[in-house]
């Protein structure tokens, strides 16, 4: 095993730990900080495909935007009037059902997928840098680019008029 | 067979200068309280500390000692486990960005070339970002884990201030980015470092000064330290805590200061440039670059008795100025700053 199989596994093990405990967690709290270490460990995973561009923009948006804004609503929120809903037996198992076959589509799709071709491109693979990515995003896909921007435009005016009411 | 190929020797220099960096930053740190102390005197025409050793000097340490020997205080009610990380976690993400910082040209020792960089990482700017954007989580958490009304306030207008800040700090550092061309802080370091009239604050004066409020207010410093607003808080998000816990608070604060200063000493004035000098021209000796290093060093420090200098002459901003300030005033100003930019750029490589 060389050293990058070696981190692989271990930010697996953490990325799904962490992924476990966010649904155990009973306090809404530890989950979102569960999913910070979340993020993190995907990051981790990034960085190994050498799209490091990738990885901090994660950490940046996600870890240090997004989620500050979920623990800043949580923590306003007093926790301790909320009692946990009982939910019956049948949601439960419909929950547990679902969760399978999200499973089995998940599984069903990447067995197909051409393994090969997936490691050439992401071992030793440069388009995760910052000036390969610029470069790609402002030629080849720069409509697409454009658009999302335009969207991101769209739900900051909309974020501005609901809060103005 | 893998781990043959692996240079052994560039663990011993990293986990050196890690060691370095760190104590270094920590001394800082803890003389940064004596001379914020010294400063406050001569503003305000006292003496200052002047008990323990010539001129006070043993007095952080002696504060130290006192810091340690008090009694731990975990609240009943606080949720344990993270009451006791927050003050770790913002001691971390304040040491965290010295990781990127060129230090000081290479060093040829032993035969090797030793980089006074620990991290030499292509995305240097945006890992700064990264571990800022982290900060609020040290603030975030210890103020709602203590469970205590006036923690939670200044826990979530700590996050608040933050967050609005670091769109302007970013914005004010695009420009610099669209001028350099590179996110690694070793090349922004190189382009500036060919002669005085090279370094950023020459042509980006507009984008530093945003850049110093929003890194005043990032450090949670006066005008900017509602978080720590004694006559509405009490004592702001670390009301709970005592003992050392308390003191990494503190502590974090002026190693946020002074990181916040080599950054901006790093980004507008040249890094580990000597100003008006040559030094290139002296060859690649050790002390070359330990004197480029006292270089970054002083013009960090000068940033420090900066902020010392602003805290006791302005007095804070009320909630809503600060919000304003950030979002109707830096930002825009941030905006235009970058268009500028982007407009005389174009028209200059034409």
């Amino acid at each position: 095993m060389g050293v990058t199989a070696i981190l692989f596994w271990i930010l697996s093990s953490l990325a799904l730990l962490s992924a476990i405990m966010i649904v155990v967690s009973k306090n809404p709290v530890h989950s979102v900080l569960w999913l910070i270490l979340v993020f993190f460990a995907i990051s981790g995973h990034y960085l190994l495909l050498n799209a490091q561009f990738l990885a901090i923009v994660n950490i940046i948006v996600y870890a240090g935007a997004i989620m500050v804004l979920f623990l800043y609503v949580l923590m306003l929120i007093d926790l301790k009037k909320i009692v946990d809903p009982q939910r019956s037996l049948w949601i439960k198992l419909v929950g547990v059902a679902t969760g399978c076959c999200l499973l089995l589509v998940l599984i069903a799709a990447l067995s197909k997928a051409d393994q090969t071709t997936a490691l050439t491109q992401t071992i030793g693979g440069n388009i995760g840098l910052v000036e390969n990515l610029g470069k790609i995003l402002f030629s080849e896909y720069l409509v697409p680019f454009e658009i999302s921007s335009i969207l991101f435009l769209s739900a900051m005016v909309g974020a501005v008029v609901i809060g103005k009411k | 067979m893998f781990f043959t190929a692996i240079d052994y020797w560039i663990f011993l220099e990293k986990a050196i200068l890690i060691l370095a960096v760190v104590s270094i930053s920590l001394v800082i740190a803890m003389y940064a309280t004596w001379a914020e102390r010294k400063v406050a005197a001569v503003m305000q025409d006292r003496r200052g500390p002047n008990r323990a050793g010539p001129f006070g000097l043993f007095q952080p340490l002696a504060d130290g000692v006192k810091l340690f020997m008090k009694e731990e205080i975990i609240p009943n009610v606080s949720a344990k486990f993270l009451f006791v990380m927050a003050p770790a976690l913002a001691m971390i993400t304040a040491l965290m960005t010295s990781a990127v910082i060129p230090w000081g040209s290479s060093v040829h020792l032993f035969g090797r070339d030793i980089s006074l960089q620990i991290a030499d990482i292509n995305i240097g700017i945006l890992y700064i970002f990264g571990v800022i954007s982290l900060g609020v989580y040290g603030i975030m958490i210890g103020g709602w884990a203590s469970n205590n009304k006036f923690s939670l306030l200044a826990a979530i207008r700590g996050a608040s201030q933050m967050i609005s800040y670091e769109l302007a700090m970013g914005l004010s550092l695009i420009a610099v980015l669209m001028m350099t061309g590179s996110l690694r802080l070793s090349v922004i370091v190189a382009q500036q470092s060919e002669g005085f009239f090279n370094w950023n604050i020459i042509y980006q004066p507009l984008g530093f000064l945003i850049f110093f409020i929003c890194a005043l207010a990032e450090c949670n410093r006066t005008p900017f330290d509602l978080p720590e607003a004694e006559n509405e808080l009490n004592f702001g998000y670390h009301q709970e805590y005592s003992s050392m816990k308390l003191g990494f608070y503190l502590f974090a604060e002026y190693i946020n200061m002074f990181i916040s200063g080599v950054v901006m000493a790093t980004l507008f004035f040249g890094g580990y440039d000597i100003p008006f000098v040559n030094e290139a021209a002296w060859g690649n000796h050790w002390w070359v670059a330990l004197l480029g290093c006292g270089m970054l060093m002083t013009k960090a420090l000068f940033f420090v008795f900066l902020f010392m200098w602003i805290r006791w002459t302005i007095p804070r901003f009320r909630y809503d100025q600060l919000m304003n300030v950030g979002w109707k005033k830096l930002i825009p100003l941030a905006l235009i700053n970058m268009v500028i930019t982007a407009a005389v750029m174009l028209f200059f490589s034409k």
